[in-house]
């Protein structure tokens, strides 16, 4: 992986366009239209055509399952395909709620996701500050340590975690998933990749100024990282929320599950039950939307910079 | 990110850089690091150790460990189960990786324009990778339903008789499952691409224009040349990606029919935590280390090759 100092600040692909994009349209709109532009536009309109196919055909699976959560069980897999739901069923929406323990569910997941989101950010950002502003005997072994766990897949040392967890007999509590997830090594090394692009030179005026070195922590460096905190926290949210695996492995009572477990047992159970597995499959999936609409931004930078999965 | 070196941070200059001073460091670097440390060590550092040492050694639930050298994996590579796994695994891989890779660069290449509305497109398509993996597969699942299935009346409409049976079907069930994995993970890559395709300077293809190259010259001398570490990158991400490969199977599958599509990382999970054989299952681990370290590597020495 390349410096993400400058990955950090090269392309936000997204957005960075978008200045650019209304700049040169008010200067086409300016000049009279040559014919070079009347090309250029009809091939615009092609490309349009081309990318609205192309998304619609991409999200058929999601237009297909908004689709479905509003419609009667038997209207689902139909020959042919019902696109629109002939009557709106709209209580599917307000029967999930009682039909499995949804609001259960989300709470659970809620709680999991925004307690090791805390964690992994504030224990993460700590850490990168000692890796990255403090110099110290053995420091750069250890971080190595941290790079090297990263490269392990996590499946390869999930039993030895879970006979752990066992023994300590933290299996089917939230404790186990927050122990094991909160303290990643890819929050730290997240977090001192881009802290190595704030210049010592910063430390040193406050080090010089009195201030401690947590002082520097809490009051230059953490100011000046808010976008990879806010790049950290979303990632980790989303993670979290999405993550099948370790509440699958830990959580055995229903009343501890998350939407994701939640969700596949109401699948396993019901499997006829199409609309309604529907319904809770969108209303799983309505945070992230959200989540990801408004940390947008942050979201891609970590993700394209950091290059890293969950 | 694993191969990256570390930089030295330059010494902060201290007016008395004494031993004093040195050890006041070490002792507040330490304070920083500890909270994290502590858990990282107990969570992740030793488990990765002892499931190194645990392969080497005989322990099940129900007995205590005892040490017994490559008696485990004389018994993986005796057993069908384990190559079963690998060959699915190593399937899913050969069509994971190159189809997530070609359908992310072309998606990237369209979308690589300045146009209004071109971040929605963007946008739109690199959600399915953050969409949670059970909605993704219970959806996925539907739409492969054999009989009355979306994508199975589509096949039919373009005269398909015998449409294949997908998830219910030993044969297409790992197609299925690949098929939603390239939709799931093409737009996390795209991005990748994305990337790398605006760090193109746009000078090299105004140069090949003036010199005559066509598109499709200028696409394969210009664009695919530069591309190339993003695209070393791509493919380490995308095959440790899909040597990983666990939630989606288990959701999507649950490994069936029959083992049709049990992968590795399912093997581990049911031999370790489901029927509590530790040992035995950490040398199914350590092969799937070994797997994807070697890949790492390897693709690591051929691009170091390349450039030289």
């Amino acid at each position: 992986m390349t410096n993400m100092a400058e990955d950090l600040k090269a392309e936000a692909p997204f957005l960075g366009t978008r200045i650019t994009e209304a700049a040169e349209d008010r200067r086409r709109t300016d000049r009279k239209r040559s014919p070079r532009e009347q090309k250029k536009r009809t091939a615009n309109v092609i490309i349009y055509g081309v990318l609205v196919v192309l998304v619609v055909a991409l999200m058929v699976p999601f237009i297909w399952m908004l689709s479905s959560s509003l419609k009667e069980n038997n209207q689902v897999l139909t020959v042919p395909i019902q696109w629109i739901p002939s009557e709106f069923v709209w209580s599917n929406y307000t029967d999930i709620w009682t039909r499995i323990p949804m609001m259960g569910y989300l709470q659970n997941s809620l709680y999991l996701a925004v307690v090791i989101t805390c964690l992994q950010v504030l224990t993460g950002s700590l850490a990168a500050y000692g890796f990255s502003k403090v110099r110290f005997p053995g420091r750069d072994v250890l971080f190595l340590c941290y790079i090297g766990t990263i490269a392990v897949p996590w499946q390869a040392y999930m039993v030895p975690q879970y006979i752990m967890m066992q023994q300590l007999g933290l299996t089917n509590s939230f404790n186990a998933l927050i122990l094991l997830q909160a303290f990643g090594a890819f929050g730290v090394f997240l977090m001192r990749q881009y802290y190595m692009t704030i210049p010592d030179e910063l430390c040193e005026a406050a080090r010089i100024d009195g201030l401690s070195e947590y002082g520097i922590w809490a009051r230059v460096i953490l100011p000046l990282s808010k976008p990879a905190l806010a790049s950290l926290a979303l990632l980790t949210f989303v993670n979290t929320w999405n993550d099948y695996m370790g509440p699958f492995i830990y959580l055995t009572s229903n009343r501890l599950w998350t939407v994701q477990l939640g969700l596949r047992s109401f699948v396993g159970q019901f499997d006829a039950e199409y609309a309604m597995i529907m319904t809770g499959s969108v209303i799983s999936v309505i945070p992230i939307l959200i989540i990801f609409l408004i940390g947008q931004r942050y979201f891609i930078q970590g993700i394209a910079t950091s290059g890293m999965k969950g | 990110m694993t191969t990256e070196t570390i930089t030295q941070v330059p010494a902060p200059v201290h007016s008395r850089g004494n031993r004093k001073q040195a050890r006041r460091n070490t002792l507040i670097g330490w304070t920083f690091i500890l909270p994290n440390f502590l858990g990282f060590l107990a969570f992740t550092l030793i488990p990765v150790v002892a499931a190194f040492a645990l392969s080497f050694m005989e322990w099940t639930s129900f007995s205590a460990p005892k040490w017994v050298g490559l008696a485990n994996f004389q018994r993986m590579f005796a057993s069908d189960s384990f190559w079963i796994a690998l060959r699915n695994t190593v399937v899913y891989a050969l069509g994971h990786v190159p189809l997530t890779m070609a359908l992310a660069l072309i998606l990237a290449m369209l979308l690589n324009r300045k146009l209004k509305g071109i971040g929605f497109f963007r946008v739109a398509i690199f959600f399915p990778y953050i969409t949670s993996l059970v909605a993704v597969a219970v959806v996925w699942n539907m739409l492969f339903s054999p009989d009355s299935g979306p994508i199975n009346q589509f096949l039919h409409s373009i005269g398909i008789a015998n449409a294949p049976g997908w998830t219910s079907s030993s044969d297409w069930a790992l197609p299925a499952v690949i098929i939603t994995s390239v939709w799931r993970d093409m737009g996390y890559y795209m991005v990748l691409y994305l990337a790398g395709l605006q760090a193109i300077p746009t000078e090299l293809y105004e140069a090949a224009e003036v010199d005559g190259a066509s598109a499709w010259q200028r696409f394969w001398n210009v664009t695919i040349p530069s591309l190339r570490p993003t695209t070393f990158f791509v493919v380490v991400m995308l095959t440790v990606s899909s040597f990983k490969v666990f939630d989606l199977i288990v959701v999507m599958t649950g490994g069936g029919p029959g083992r049709s599509t049990t992968v590795l990382s399912q093997l581990i999970y049911q031999e370790g935590i489901g029927e509590g054989k530790f040992g035995y299952s950490s040398a199914i681990s350590l092969v799937l280390f070994i797997i994807v370290l070697t890949v790492t590597v390897l693709q690591f020495k051929i691009q170091q090759r390349r450039e030289r």
